[in-house]
């Protein structure tokens, strides 16, 4: 194993211009990746917050005894779509509409704001089918006037949540590819640049495995440091938006960073064991 | 040790570069493989070291076959080997004694055991003071010195020359040939690939000469070899 670290070191050494090139193609090539993942992660975020707004509104007959709306609140909080029921009086109707409202903060009186029940619901939940079920299982309620929540707009929401997620899979997919094919070929270079070396070694009777192994180290390493470097850039780059800007966007989670920088080290180790392969089949 | 039987090679761009070529070259035994360039000289010796396979035809080498002997296993088969070129291959970043080190290191020596081995080495070779000095530092006889010590580090049973001569002048060229004699005479089997007609015919060695992919002489079934008294192969 020394000695594997030790031809690591000088494979290094003997190259450094190609070495820093390598890592900073590497990079390059995660940072884009990282900034498109930026970009989605705060996209999903924005949503997500959206999504969270998801409610279905159920406005109760005048006169609903207390008892009845206490036992309907308890039987759809137990529907496994459902986060939490609010009971909504009157009052707390008229107090909501007039701070939401406040030039017509007037023209509001309890006596014209029905009592509602306030049902969220859990996240997987949100979308338009679901919600309507859940809608027209509260609208069986006998003292339940009337059912309301959006429908037009849950549709569009969803849309707009599809198409965003199908876009971000295939952008996600475009970009890793580019960053594979990139980080593989600068890596390659790495192997052409020691193919004399690589052919002497098999040569003097070095195995494929004993060939292969500096160049799967050194692959990891370059993917590694291209990794934080790339995290480094990402996270310069949403400084500087959130200054300029005047936003508080989101940055990648602690273990999100370090799974990016893992995987980095694992390109640069794959894309390592197909340039070496390739190249071991071909001498 | 090695045989070859009605062995042809074929590469898909260049046609026919051996044709029908059977002959056996014994354990100890040293011969030369003439011929011009382009002859054949250099697959022949790629089919010895088992970097080609034949087209057709067998090929056994210390009792391996080279259409059995698994990719994997190539490396260790190699280690019995010894294989010196015309242009030394060295690593030009590392001394003469690194050099020889990294090939009884790739190998799994004890690392405590390369130090001596290589100084050895260096001695038998006649470079005793030259393991600090880096490829470019030395002549073209040293550096194939070098790689001739280098392919000695494991003991080879067996050791390919191709056109170690090519490169060196008349001095070099002859220091370098009177140690492959030297090595053949420990015991070690030397395969000698050489377009030097005026080497081949002062030395007393089997002489096999190949023009155009097909073997057109060999001393050893010659009833008057130009070399003469070379011993009679005996195949292992």
């Amino acid at each position: 194993m020394s000695l594997t670290l030790r031809e690591v070191a000088l494979g290094l050494r003997r190259a450094p211009l190609l070495s820093v090139l390598s890592v900073l193609t590497i990079a390059c090539s995660l940072f884009a990746f990282g900034l498109f993942g930026l970009v989605a992660l705060n996209v999903s975020e924005a949503l997500r917050h959206v999504e969270e707004r998801v409610e279905i509104r159920a406005f109760l007959a005048d006169g609903t005894p207390i008892e009845a709306v206490s036992a309907a609140v308890g039987d759809i909080a137990a529907f496994p779509e459902v986060a939490r029921v609010d009971i909504i009086t009157p009052e707390q109707a008229l107090a909501r509409a007039r701070k939401e409202m406040g030039e017509f903060q007037d023209v509001f009186d309890a006596a014209v704001l029905p009592a509602s029940l306030e049902i969220r619901l859990k996240p997987g939940y949100r979308d338009p089918t679901t919600v309507k079920a859940v809608a027209e299982r509260v609208r069986t309620y006998s003292f339940v006037d009337d059912v309301r929540y959006g429908e037009e707009w849950v549709q569009k929401l969803y849309s707009i949540r599809n198409i965003a997620g199908a876009t971000g899979v295939v952008l996600g997919i475009a970009f890793a590819g580019v960053a594979v094919i990139i980080i593989g070929s600068t890596i390659r270079m790495t192997v052409l640049a020691r193919a004399r070396e690589i052919s002497i070694m098999r040569l003097v009777g070095a195995t494929d495995g004993f060939v292969r192994r500096p160049f799967l180290i050194d692959g990891f390493l370059k993917g590694v440091v291209g990794g934080l470097i790339a995290l480094l850039l990402a996270w310069i780059a949403y400084t500087l938006v959130n200054r300029t800007l005047g936003i508080q966007s989101s940055f990648f989670a602690t273990h999100t960073a370090v799974f990016g920088v893992l995987a980095g080290g694992v390109i640069g180790l794959l894309g390592s064991a197909l340039s070496v392969g390739h190249h071991l089949r071909d001498v | 040790m090695i045989r070859f039987s009605h062995v042809t090679k074929e590469y898909p761009r260049t046609g026919v570069a051996l044709s029908n070529a059977s002959f056996r070259i014994g354990k100890g035994e040293f011969a030369f493989l003439t011929g011009p360039s382009g002859a054949g000289k250099s697959t022949i010796l790629k089919l010895v070291y088992m970097e080609e396979r034949p087209t057709s035809g067998d090929v056994r080498v210390g009792g391996i076959q080279a259409n059995e002997i698994k990719r994997r296993d190539i490396p260790i088969f190699r280690r019995r080997l010894g294989i010196v070129f015309q242009d030394f291959r060295l690593l030009e970043d590392r001394t003469a004694e690194q050099n020889i080190a990294f090939a009884l290191e790739v190998t799994g020596s004890s690392r405590d055991a390369i130090p001596g081995k290589v100084s050895r080495l260096l001695t038998q070779v006649g470079l005793a003071s030259k393991g600090p000095s880096y490829p470019r530092e030395l002549s073209g006889g040293e550096q194939q010195r070098v790689a001739i010590a280098r392919a000695l580090v494991n003991d080879p049973v067996l050791l390919i020359a191709d056109e170690p001569t090519g490169n060196l002048d008349e001095r070099a060229m002859r220091g370098i040939f009177q140690l492959l004699r030297d090595i053949n005479a420990s015991g070690t089997a030397v395969l000698m690939a050489t377009h030097n007609l005026g080497l081949v015919r002062r030395s007393e060695f089997r002489v096999i000469e190949i023009n155009r992919g097909q073997i057109v002489f060999d001393s050893a079934d010659s009833s008057s070899p130009p070399g003469g008294n070379d011993p009679p192969p005996t195949d292992v």
